[in-house]
C-alpha cells in the first residue's frame, strides 16, 4: 500500500482544468482584470472582448447563436434559472412541470421548492436502462403544462435520453423544453437547434474548465424564451441573470468549449475504447451487472454492480491510488442508497454495490488497466469476508433468508 | 471522509475471518443486518467446556467501518467468558476505532451480532 500512484477515474464529479484552458485565463486575473460591463474605458472592452469571444466559443460548440448564452456560476444556477425562470415568467400560461425521478437533484431540489409554491410536478419513470417513456411523457402533457425538464445524459449512469423526440413531442404541444447536459455537453454532440432544445444548461468544471461558472443557452427564437431573473442588480445578461461577470472563468470555459468542438470526435472513440475494455473485463467476473443503458449512454462512464459487495467498502481496499464513486448509501450523507439506481428497479443491495467509473482527457490506458485488476482484487477481497458470497456460493437463496433489517 | 489508524488497521488486516461448523453444540452463530441496508455481519464463537470463548470467526458484507467493527470485536470475544462477552458494549468499539457518528450503526451492529452469537449457543446448549 506504499504505492504512491494516483489515478483519477471521477471524471463525472469533476474534470482537472486542461493547461490551455489556464494559460488563456491567467492573463485576465491581473493584466486584463477589467469590469466587461465598464464600457468607457480599454479596460472593459478588453473585458467584454473576451466575453464575447468566450460566448461565440460556446455558441459554437452548443449550435446556437452567441446572443443566446447567458453565463451563471454552474449547473446548479443554470437549472435553477431555467426550472423557476419558466414557472415565473409563465405562471398566466399554466402551473404544470414534467421531469423524470433520475434527474439531478438540482433538478428535483428545484422542482420540490416549486410544489411548495403552487407549481405541480409530474416525476416521469425510467425503464431498467433508465430511458423515459415517450408515450407516457406524451400523455403527462396538459394545458397548463409550461415545461419538460430532461437531463441530456444521466449523471450517474450515463443513459442518453432520446432528446430529439423529446424536442419533438414538446413542440408539438407548444411546450418549453429545458435539459440539463452537464454530463453531455463536451462529451457527445449537442446541436440545440437541430435537436430542438430551447433552454440547455452546463457547467465549466465538467468539461476541463473552471469550477464556479457555466452557461445557460436560453433560445431566441422560435421560440423567443423569457425567464424571470433570480438574482436582481445591474441587468446583465439581458436582465436574466444580474452581477459582475467572472472574466477570467468564462475565458475559460469559452476556451473548454473551444477544445472540446476541436477534440471531442477523436476522444470519444479513445475513451470509449478504454471504458469499453473496463466493462469487458470486470464484467467477465461471476455475478457483476452493469446498470443503465448499454448502448444509449455516455462514451466515457461506466456504471457496475459487483453482487454481494459494498461498495464503499470495495472502494477503501484501493482508494488510497484510485478515485471513483459508488452508489452505496456509505458514500453519500443521505444514508440511502441512490436514488437513481433504484429508480431503475434495482434492488437496494445492488445499489449499495455498485460503482461508477468515469474517464477523462488525461486518463491513460495504463491507469484503466491498473484499475481493472485492482477493482477485480478489491472484489475478490471483499468476497472473501462476505458471508452473503459465502451463503450465495453454497447455493442459499438469499431472498429466502429471514434479514433483520435494522 | 478520514478514518483512524485503528480502524485501517483492522480493515486493511482483518482478524479472524473465516466460518466455523455452525452444526456444532459448542458453536454460536449471530447473523444480523440485512443486504439492502449495506451490511449483513456474521460473527461466530466457539466455547470451551468451562464457558471461555476460544475461537471467534466474522464474515462481514459491509463498509469499512463494519468490516473493522466486527474485525475488533471478534478479537475481543477470544479468552473472554461468555457472561463477560455478553456485556462488550458498542460504545466501546465506537471509542477504539474513533467511529465517526455516521458510523455509530456499525458498532451497534457488531454488538447485536454478538449477542446474536451468545443467545444461538446458549439456546443449543439449553436443549442439550
Amino acid at each position: 500500500m506504499s504505492d504512491k500512484r494516483l489515478v483519477y477515474l471521477d471524471n463525472s464529479a469533476t474534470t482537472p482544468v486542461d493547461p490551455r484552458v489556464l494559460e488563456e485565463m491567467l492573463p485576465y486575473f491581473q493584466d486584463k482584470f477589467g469590469n466587461a460591463a465598464s464600457r468607457n474605458h480599454s479596460f472593459g472592452w478588453v473585458a467584454e472582448d473576451a466575453v464575447d469571444q468566450a460566448r461565440e466559443r460556446i455558441a459554437k460548440l452548443l449550435g446556437a447563436d452567441p446572443r443566446e448564452i447567458i453565463f451563471t456560476s454552474g449547473a446548479t444556477e443554470g437549472v435553477n434559472l431555467a426550472i423557476k425562470g419558466v414557472a415565473n415568467m409563465y405562471r398566466r400560461k399554466g402551473n404544470h412541470i414534467i421531469t423524470a425521478k433520475t434527474e439531478h437533484k438540482a433538478v428535483l431540489d428545484t422542482c420540490k421548492a416549486l410544489e411548495r409554491e403552487g407549481i405541480e410536478v409530474t416525476y416521469l419513470d425510467v425503464n431498467r436502462q433508465g430511458l423515459i417513456d415517450l408515450e407516457e411523457l406524451r400523455a403527462a402533457i396538459k394545458d397548463t403544462t409550461i415545461l419538460v425538464a430532461l437531463m441530456f445524459a444521466n449523471n450517474e449512469i450515463g443513459t442518453i435520453q432520446p432528446v430529439k423526440e423529446i424536442a419533438k413531442i414538446c413542440a408539438e404541444n407548444k411546450t418549453l423544453f429545458f435539459s440539463d447536459a452537464t454530463q453531455a455537453v463536451g462529451k457527445v454532440p449537442v446541436d440545440v437547434k437541430d435537436m430542438g432544445i430551447h433552454i440547455l444548461a452546463f457547467s465549466g468544471h465538467k468539461i476541463y474548465g473552471p469550477k464556479g461558472v457555466g452557461a445557460l443557452y436560453v433560445s431566441r427564437k422560435n421560440p423567443r424564451v423569457k425567464l424571470t431573473a433570480q438574482i436582481d442588480g445591474g441587468g446583465h445578461e439581458r436582465g436574466m441573470r444580474s452581477g459582475t461577470l467572472n472574466v477570467p472563468a468564462i475565458v475559460g470555459l469559452g476556451k473548454a468549449c473551444e477544445l472540446a468542438s476541436e477534440e471531442m470526435e477523436a476522444e470519444t472513440v479513445r475513451l470509449q475504447a478504454l471504458r469499453d475494455k473496463i466493462d469487458r473485463e470486470l464484467l467477465q467476473m461471476e455475478e457483476v451487472v452493469l446498470n443503465g443503458a448499454k448502448e444509449s449512454r455516455l462514451p466515457q462512464l461506466t456504471n457496475i454492480s459487483f453482487k454481494h459487495v459494498e461498495g464503499e467498502g470495495l472502494m477503501m481496499t484501493f482508494n488510497e491510488n484510485i478515485a471513483l464513486s459508488s452508489g452505496s448509501a456509505c458514500t453519500s450523507a443521505s444514508l440511502e442508497p441512490s436514488y437513481v439506481l433504484k429508480a431503475l428497479g434495482l434492488g437496494d443491495d445492488l445499489a449499495h454495490s455498485s460503482l461508477r467509473i468515469s474517464l477523462g482527457r488525461f486518463t491513460t490506458e495504463e491507469d484503466v488497466d491498473y484499475a481493472i485488476e485492482r477493482i477485480r482484487n478489491g472484489v475478490n477481497h471483499m468476497r472473501s469476508l462476505s458471508p452473503i458470497w459465502e451463503m450465495y456460493q453454497e447455493g442459499i437463496d438469499l431472498d429466502s433468508v429471514e434479514w433483520s433489517e435494522h | 471522509m478520514a478514518y483512524s489508524e485503528k480502524l485501517l488497521d483492522h480493515f486493511k488486516n482483518p482478524r479472524n475471518v473465516g466460518t466455523l461448523d455452525k452444526n456444532k453444540n459448542t458453536v454460536g452463530t449471530g447473523l444480523v443486518g440485512a443486504p439492502e441496508c449495506g451490511d449483513v455481519m456474521r460473527l461466530q464463537i466457539e466455547v470451551s467446556e468451562d464457558g471461555i470463548i476460544q475461537e471467534a470467526k466474522f464474515k462481514t458484507f459491509g463498509c469499512g467501518s463494519a468490516i473493522a467493527s466486527s474485525s475488533l470485536a471478534t478479537e475481543w470475544l477470544k479468552g473472554k467468558s461468555v457472561d463477560d462477552a455478553a456485556s462488550i458494549d458498542n460504545m466501546a468499539i465506537v471509542e477504539e476505532l474513533e467511529l465517526p457518528p455516521v458510523k455509530i450503526h456499525c458498532s451497534v451492529l457488531a454488538e447485536d451480532a454478538i449477542k446474536a452469537a451468545i443467545k444461538d449457543y446458549q439456546e443449543k446448549n439449553a436443549k442439550a
